[in-house]
């Protein structure tokens, strides 16, 4: 195995740059380094400019997503080896704007995740001596969507989202299933009224790659159109029912 | 609190190019899924071109069926066979992610939605087999 490996980054430095640029690093190829191991190495060793997010190392923050050889990645779960011989291409994630280097504006992500409410409502609260049971079944109904670590890659896989910025995207509305599906939960027809609409569920076209590249198994092009389904039934529901759909 | 959209620095917007779908085969493989429907489109309107002809009497058919030996309708009919197949068997592949069916408690796995699909489908086409070749 050869000892190095070269990254080629992309640059992008506001005050300087019109547009981004490539540039090269060597660095060491150990088995168990992972990209944002090789970052850290050329920010502490060769070049303290580079910019890049980080924080947990361990696949739970969702900080490190980027562009690695194209593909939406984890850049702390990302093994150099699973890349080598190289060159290694490391871009920021797709359809967001740059800040700097490999930092993205997530800005439009956490507008849209708000929108979504991924949080219980409760038409009544119970009081607070009482607890909100469920049952295995109950929690298994959605834990599979709470996985969510809001990394996203999905968004940077989705065509949809870089072509129509106004999508709601894949992980704000596999969040916003993800308390449609909780027994707790009673918000269900608030988020249908935003998810609803044409930039909602029914702008996703079930390209699929949102599920391919999520590193937690949340299957958000799943959520979408299970979610469609839910809103073609409510929708009839109304036509046939139209005074009392509940 | 600063709401997320009221600081806004400098940023580069990347372009999405108009051939975004050459990158990668999975792109690909969706733009082709979309572009089948042209083609399932097609079958349709050559399927209800025969029944008319079939309405017509049987010298407008004979002149329909020479129609379809032609050889562009032939190679038309064999990249639409290829696009209907490709259409049906992406769409059953599909159908699990939207369907949860679940027994026991346990959701059932992918194989156990789409097989019942495939099967419906082979039962249609021996059926329309037999009824073809029967004659």
């Amino acid at each position: 195995m050869a000892n190095r490996i070269e990254l080629r980054v992309k640059r992008y430095h506001p005050e300087n740059d019109q547009e981004p640029w490539f540039e090269s690093y060597a660095v060491p190829l150990r088995k168990e380094w992972v990209i944002l191991d090789a970052l850290n190495y050329i920010k502490d060793h060769l070049d303290g400019s580079l910019t890049f997010r980080w924080s947990c190392r361990m696949g739970v923050c969702g900080s490190c997503g980027m562009d690695v050889n194209g593909v939406p990645k984890l850049a702390c779960a990302t093994f150099l080896t699973d890349c080598a011989p190289g060159p290694v291409r490391v871009e920021p994630l797709k359809n967001f704007p740059i800040l700097r280097d490999l930092v993205v504006d997530i800005s439009d992500f956490l507008v849209k995740l708000a929108d979504a409410k991924p949080w219980i409502i409760r038409k009544v609260e119970k009081p607070l001596e009482e607890e909100y049971l469920q049952t295995p079944e109950q929690v298994d109904a959605y834990k599979q969507f709470s996985m969510c670590i809001n990394c996203m890659l999905c968004y940077a896989a989705c065509p949809v989202y870089g072509l129509d910025p106004l999508f709601s995207g894949p992980a704000a509305i596999a969040l916003a299933q993800r308390y449609n599906m909780d027994s707790r939960d009673q918000g269900a027809g608030i988020r249908m009224d935003i998810l609803s609409q044409h930039e909602g569920i029914w702008g996703c076209t079930f390209v699929g790659e949102c599920t391919k590249v999520c590193p937690k198994h949340v299957d958000p092009a799943g959520a979408i159109q299970q979610y469609k389904v839910t809103s073609s039934i409510e929708w009839l529901k109304s036509l046939v029912l139209p005074r009392g759909a509940e | 609190m600063l709401h997320p959209t009221e600081y806004v620095p400098k940023s580069y917007h990347p372009r999405v190019s108009t051939y975004w779908w050459l990158g990668r085969w999975a792109y690909a493989k969706f733009i082709l899924r979309e572009i089948s429907s042209i083609f399932v489109a097609w079958v349709v309107v050559t399927t209800l071109l025969q029944v008319r002809a079939l309405k017509a009497g049987p010298a407008a058919y004979a002149q329909f069926q020479a129609w379809l030996a032609t050889p562009w309708v032939l190679v038309l009919n064999a990249i639409s066979l290829f696009f209907v197949v490709f259409h049906a068997v992406t769409w059953f592949n599909l159908a699990p992610k939207a369907m949860v069916v679940r027994m026991r408690g346990k959701r059932l796995p992918a194989a156990a939605i789409a097989a019942p699909n495939y099967a419906a489908w082979v039962v249609v086409s021996a059926t329309v087999l037999w009824i073809l070749l029967r004659g």
